[in-house]
């Protein structure tokens, strides 16, 4: 068994943000371990307030290699983008 | 010294000689992430330090300034208690010692809220965030280290066999505390230690470590009438820039 602390994605949810973003990784114990870790070393100037972490192990991520086959076929296809509507102002952030 | 700025120093220099041994981790810590928790601890203990200090110079009223009492005064005028000054020795004790601290500090800091004194009320308030997170932090870590490696476990059962006579002073109760409670600044410290008993209890507990059966307490730091040998020297590091260059400022 290692005997370092295994490594964990660390997402924050700022004063004014509307979701969590990733703000980096870091080394804890346990979960219970890397939500502190992460309020001191990613909070101390009062950027967040809702923290969410992750082993790194558990995400599954795409491989850079298939950046081809994944993204370009999406590339000619300008229909999909909703640019030729305009958003009320009612409906807020989307 | 009035029975009030003696108790304010006894905050005080608790938290300025606790802040000024969790700094000494500063860049030297087993981790990253460690080093950057302990650092934000320290910065707290400091800044609750200024907030004691600064009321306690206003209340002695002879001109001295909170850095003035910082680092213009020697040994034998810290009123902090002895279990605080001892060295960090290993990553342990210094836990270790901060969860014995911080279990003290909620319930006190809870309880000077009520002071019929609206400064010192005011101070509790906003350094009991502070301690709540801090006591968090220290009693998760030291049941980690507790339950876990062999080598860990003998670092905090020595570190508890250590510290734990050092504890009682905490709750030393004395003229001064007498003074101060019927002046409503704040009750008895003693009145806290069900509550501190209740926190050890649990923590060590999970932690598999054993409360050591010793009712000995070393004592003398909180009155003024003794301190160890180690303050001395942890005074020379943190005083050493005002010492030389007298009212040097940044």
């Amino acid at each position: 068994m290692s005997r370092e602390w295994p490594l964990w994605e660390v997402f924050i949810r700022g004063q004014h943000g509307m979701s969590h973003r990733h703000v980096g990784s870091l080394h804890a114990a346990d979960a219970e371990h890397a939500i502190k870790n992460a309020r001191d070393v990613y909070t101390r100037r009062n950027e967040g307030v809702s923290i969410w972490v992750v082993e790194a192990q558990d995400i599954a991520a795409s491989s850079p290699s298939e950046k081809g086959p994944l993204y370009e076929p999406a590339k000619d296809k300008v229909y999909r983008h909703p640019t030729f509507y305009d958003i009320p102002d009612e409906v807020g952030k989307m | 010294m009035t029975p009030l700025f003696e108790f304010l120093l006894r905050q005080g220099d608790n938290a300025l000689v606790l802040g000024h041994r969790t700094s000494e981790w500063c860049g030297v810590a087993p981790a990253l992430e460690e080093d950057i928790a302990l650092a934000n601890t320290a910065l707290d203990l400091i800044g609750q330090t200024q907030l004691w200090l600064g009321y306690a110079a206003e209340v002695e009223g002879a001109g001295r300034s909170a850095n003035d009492l910082a680092y213009l005064r020697d040994v034998y005028d810290f009123r902090n208690v002895l279990m605080l000054e001892v060295p960090n020795a290993d990553f342990g004790r210094t836990l270790m010692r901060q969860f014995l601290f911080d279990a003290f500090q909620v319930p006190w800091l809870t309880a000077l809220q009520g002071s019929d004194d609206q400064q010192v009320a005011d101070i509790a308030a906003k350094s009991l965030k502070e301690a709540q997170y801090h006591l968090d932090r220290s009693s998760e870590t030291v049941i980690m280290l507790g339950d876990g490696t062999d080598e860990s476990h003998a670092r905090m059962k020595a570190a508890l066999d250590y510290l734990f006579p050092y504890a009682g002073e905490m709750f030393a109760d004395d003229a001064i505390d007498t003074a101060i409670r019927e002046s409503g600044v704040a009750p008895l410290p003693s009145t806290v230690r069900t509550q501190w008993n209740e926190t050890l209890r649990r923590v060590m507990n999970e932690a598999y470590l054993t409360i050591p059966d010793t009712t000995f307490n070393h004592s003398g730091g909180r009155t003024g009438f003794r301190h160890t040998e180690y303050l001395g020297h942890m005074l020379a590091t943190m005083q050493t820039l005002q010492r030389s260059y007298p009212g040097a400022t940044w």
